[in-house]
This record gives structure tokens, sequence and C-alpha cells, in this order.
């Protein structure tokens, strides 16, 4: 570490360590420490802001949304799927056997990550044919098409991603394209028949 | 910079003076009037300096651009067309900065064409060559959020589209994806505070491109230029001093690319735009059909030919990451593809290669389109993999002048007069 051309505070060996190269390297390995740990404010700026953060929670009614209907609403700048699904929808989603789905985790917050993509875990607790979902495909973010009347909702009847053709069924799980996962459920729930309390 | 000596001479006092204490005369004496070039320079060679002038145009208007543009969710769009309607020459000022962009990319992608051709990454230009590579990659991401900020809906979507490439992360680290997405959004989602910082870095990124433009002027400055033919300078015979001869070169060059550029401006100034962007962001609707500037769809074809998303995402990096590695994968002796028979044909099929991913970057990946889309992609590849290394050992080239003149002057029969080099 010392130069030879410096002379040294105590007569040393080349090899050996010297007061002076000691100093060397507690200051620059304190100018290293402080640098690196001032960067982290530069860099955390960026993260989501205390405003961002507070819109965590949105109340939606959804006494108005009769069954085969769907409503679509916001909640932290992404559309959240509230789809009222009929009676054939769910027994659609119920017939597809868990374990030939692309994706077979249910990708539900309101679950442990380990439950499976069975309709079950995917459709609201004890309210089958409600579904709620981010309404954010998992490839490259799109909106999937299959909230509006009239829109093509791909061979499974669920949702269409008009990006790159991926394919959701009536549980809003991946079956065809680029998507690896199944749609995400937000933590959510009923806070009486007619709200659900998102977040 | 280089080896040959300076030839600057100190007119009046002053220059004496200031020579003495910064040269920045002398250095501009030495390396943009007399500095040695070769004297067979053809037209291809012209794109550096319209490219230097494009860089200054894009600055120039954008600075003033920015005086008036808002960079809010609320205001950006809508003070988009307040500069195109209410600020004096507005709509001159923001389609000139809207068409440069386009017209950089023209002229770079040439430029890094005519590179590729005569083999000017080759040694001693290694670190030339990277150097355009970083200011390639830079000019990239100066675009991407550029076109951002307009806050249209093909803006809006291409943010999210491309933003959530960093989401396939994911598949290797749970949550690590999200995570830095996140960090990159400021939010859950494309919103406000992901406008602001693309805003902020989309100002600061042209000057970090004008350092890496000195620098790669620089290192280009230490051997010299390139030429056709590939082959070394051997004499002063060889070149030319640069001014009068490149300067009139290169500014008739620059006319005439300003002509096409201003014919756009003027003529059809949306021609390469989406109409899609004339419609404000709408985090709710997804364009039917998203599609980004023309420059970008050769790199989306490929991001597209593969179905994985992770390895897709890793497949669009590697197509302008290896341009870096191209001084090593080539391994032909010979510089220029004019001496090479069998490695044009490649090369001339890879030109071909990119515009046709470029098209397939259009349209909608299904069918044919998928399949052709695989098939480019998979050349696009190999061109660097195997045909760079491997042509470059089997081929035998053809036999080489013996110097840069020699061709300049058979070529030049019956006009010998005009030789320049002989007539200094």
């Amino acid at each position: 570490m010392a130069s030879p051309d410096i002379p040294v505070n105590s007569p040393a060996e080349d090899d050996e360590l010297t007061r002076r190269d000691v100093m060397l390297i507690v200051a620059g390995g304190f100018a290293a420490v402080g640098g690196t740990m001032a960067l982290w404010p530069l860099l955390d700026q960026m993260n989501p802001d205390a405003s961002t953060l507070s819109l965590a929670t949105t109340e939606v009614d959804v006494s108005h949304v009769e069954p085969g209907q769907a409503l679509t609403v916001m909640w932290r700048g992404k559309p959240i799927f509230i789809r009222h699904r009929t009676d054939e929808e769910i027994a659609k989603a119920k017939d597809a056997p868990v374990d030939d789905l692309p994706d077979p985790l249910a990708r539900n917050a309101n679950l442990p990550d380990s439950a499976l993509a069975s309709d079950d875990n995917r459709a609201a607790k004890d309210r089958e044919p409600w579904l709620v979902m981010i309404g954010v495909c998992t490839h490259l973010g799109c909106i999937p098409k299959g909230q509006a009347v009239g829109d093509y909702r791909g061979e499974y009847g669920g949702w269409f991603c008009p990006c790159h053709g991926s394919q959701y069924d009536t549980a809003g799980r991946v079956r065809i394209g680029p998507a690896p996962e199944n749609l995400a459920i937000p933590p959510y729930k009923f806070v009486s028949d007619q709200k659900i309390k998102i977040g | 910079m280089t080896a040959h000596p300076s030839s600057y001479e100190p007119k009046s006092g002053i220059a004496r003076w200031l020579d003495a204490r910064l040269p920045v005369a002398r250095v501009m004496h030495d390396q943009f009037m007399v500095f040695p070039t070769p004297r067979n320079l053809n037209y291809w060679w012209t794109f550096g300096g319209i490219l230097t002038f494009m860089l200054a145009v894009q600055i120039a208007t954008g600075i003033v651009l920015a005086m008036h543009y808002v960079p809010t969710e609320a205001d950006a769009f809508d003070s988009v067309e307040k500069i195109m309607r209410d600020v004096n020459w507005g709509w001159f000022l923001r389609y000139s900065h809207a068409v440069g962009a386009s017209m950089f990319f023209v002229a770079v992608y040439i430029h890094t064409f005519r590179g590729l051709y005569y083999g000017s990454y080759k040694a001693p230009r290694e670190v030339v060559w990277i150097l355009g590579v970083l200011i390639l990659l830079l000019m990239i991401a100066t675009a991407f959020m550029g076109y951002s900020l307009v806050w249209g809906q093909m803006s809006f979507w291409a943010v999210t589209v491309i933003t959530n490439l960093f989401s396939s992360l994911n598949a290797i680290i749970p949550g690590l994806g999200t995570t830095l997405v996140e960090w990159i959004w400021g939010g859950f989602a494309v919103g406000g505070p992901t406008l602001n910082r693309l805003y902020a870095l989309h100002y600061l990124f042209p000057f970090i491109i004008a350092g890496v433009v000195v620098l790669h002027i620089w290192a280009l400055h230490v051997p010299g230029n390139n030429n056709p033919t590939g082959i070394d300078v051997q004499s002063s015979r060889d070149t030319v001093p640069f001014h009068p001869y490149y300067t009139i070169k290169d500014g008739f060059a620059l006319v005439a690319f300003v002509l096409l550029f201003a014919a756009i401006v003027f003529y059809a100034p949306n021609f390469l735009g989406h109409p899609d962007n004339y419609i404000p962001a709408n985090p709710l609707q997804t364009p039917p059909h998203i599609v980004p500037e023309w420059y970008f769809l050769p790199f989306y074809a490929i991001l597209r030919a593969i179905p994985n998303k992770l390895l897709g995402v890793i497949a669009l990096m590697s197509s302008i990451a290896i341009l870096f590695f191209v001084p090593w994968l080539d391994t032909s002796k010979v510089r220029s593809t004019r001496y090479r028979p069998i490695y044009r044909w490649f090369f001339w099929a890879f030109v071909v290669t990119c515009v046709a991913l470029g098209y397939l970057g259009s349209q909608a990946p299904e069918g044919w389109y998928l399949i052709l889309g695989r098939l480019f992609t998979a050349y696009y590849f190999a061109f660097f993999l195997l045909v760079m290394p491997l042509v470059g050992r089997m081929e035998k080239p053809s036999a080489l002048p013996g110097s840069i003149t020699e061709p300049v002057l058979q070529s030049s029969e019956g006009s010998r007069k005009l030789a320049p080099a002989e007539v200094a």
C-alpha cells in the first residue's frame, strides 16, 4: 500500500503493515462506506413516496353489478376488475384441471403464496360469483379486454390481452400466451353485501 | 492526441498568450484543420459530421421546448398541444425535435452499418467502436424517454410495456422485478412521478452523449480514420488535410441530409409518428396495437419472436449488447468487406434481416409473421456468433491494393491533374 517514495514513520520491512498503511486503509474505507451510504437517499427518493403509499385503500359499492356484468375501478393507479360471474362462467372455471394450468398458483394476496389456482382460491371468499383482480396483464402490463360488453374474451371466455395475445379464463388464470402468471388478486374483503374494501 | 507533431503557429500576441495557457486553438487546428485524413473517404464517411449536427439540433430545440413543456400527468399532453398552437414557432420547434429524433437514427444506423461494412471496429479502433455502441445505447434510452413526454396513448403504453420488461426478473428472484419496476415508476403504475423523472433524465442524457462523442472522436483521432480499402495509411501521399477537403465534403452531404430533414418537417411532419399518440394517455385503455417508433421496430420484433418473457427480454438486450463484442467476434485479417467475396453476401443478408425485422416489428405477431420473425431473429444472432468468427477464418480475401492512393489514381485516370495530394 505505502508508496516506496514516501518515508515511513518507523523503519519497517516492505511487506510489514506500517502506521501509514493502517491510516490509509481506514481513511479509504471510511470514505468508501460513507460515499456508498450517501448514495442511498439519491436512489431511495425514486421509490413510491408517502402520498402514493397513502392511497392504499379504496371502497367500492358493487350493489348494482348484476350477474354477467363487470366493473372497473382504480386502486393505486391500476385498474381493478370486479366481475359478477354467471353460473355458466363459474362452471367453466371449475372444470379446468389445476395441474394443467400454465401457472398453478392462486396469486391471491389474501391467501398463502403456495395456494393453488383452484376456482375457490381465485374467487372471493364464500362469495363464489365474485372475482376481484388487478386488471394488468402479467406479461408487459397492458389492460386485457373483457370488461366491456362486446369485448373479445378469448377462447376461455375470460379476458384477452390485445398487446401480445395472452388469454385468461373466467377465473382470471392465464391459459394461452406469453403472460407468465395468473392475473394478480389484490388484498380485499367484502365489508358488507354491497361493499368491497380493496387494499 | 496523435503522434504527428503540432503545426499550429499562433499569429497574434493574444493567440500566443492563450496558447501558453489553454491551447484550445492548437487542438482545433491540429485535429480539425490539418488533421491527415485518408484521401479516399466516400460519402458513407460523412455521417459522423451529420450526427454531430443532429445532436446539436436536438439539444438546441430540446432546450427551447423545455421552456414551454409541463412535466405533470395533468398538463403534459396539453402543454405539447399549446406548444403546437400558441407558442411562437412552437410547431416548427416541436416538429424539428420529433422528426430530428428520426433523422438522428437514420444517420446513426447508416454510420453503424458503414463501420460494419468497412471493418472500422477492427484493431486499432476497438475503443472507437465500443464508445460508438455506448452512444447508440444512450440514444435509444434518450429517444425512449423523450417519446414518453408527449403523454399520448402510445407514449403511455410504450413506457408501460418497456418498464415492465424489468419485471421479468421475477422469474429469477421472485419480487426483485416488481421492486425494481416500482422504483422506476415511483408508484404502483406508470404515473406522474414516472413522467417527471423521465423528463429530468431526458434533459440530462444528451449532455452525457455529447461527452461520449468527445471521447469517440478523441479515440478516433489516435489511429486516424479507417477508409474504404481498410488498409493503413502508409505515407503523406495517402492523406489530405481535413480542411478544406472534408469540411467541404461533409458540408455538402450535410446540406443534402438537411434538405430531406426539412422536407419531412415541412411536408410530412407526422409521417413517421403514430396517430394514436394524439390521444391523451388513458391508463384504463390499452390501444389495440402497441408499436414503438420505427427506429425500435427491429428490436421489438426480436423481443416478440421469443415466446418466453424473460428469454425475450434477454434476446432484446443481447441484440444490442452483442455489438460491443464485434471487434473480437470478427476473425478476418482484412478490414474492408470490399475485399471479402464471401462475407459480403452474409453482410447484405444481415442488412436485409434488419430491415425485415423492422417490418415484422410493425405487424401483429401471428402466423407467418411470427415464424419469419423467429427466422430473422435467428440469423441476426447467427451473423455475429457464427458468420463473423467462421467466415473470417475460412474465406480467402481478394487481392488488396498496394496503397490507399493506388486505386484512387486508377479510378481517376484521365483526370489525374485533379489528384490533390500531388498538387499539395
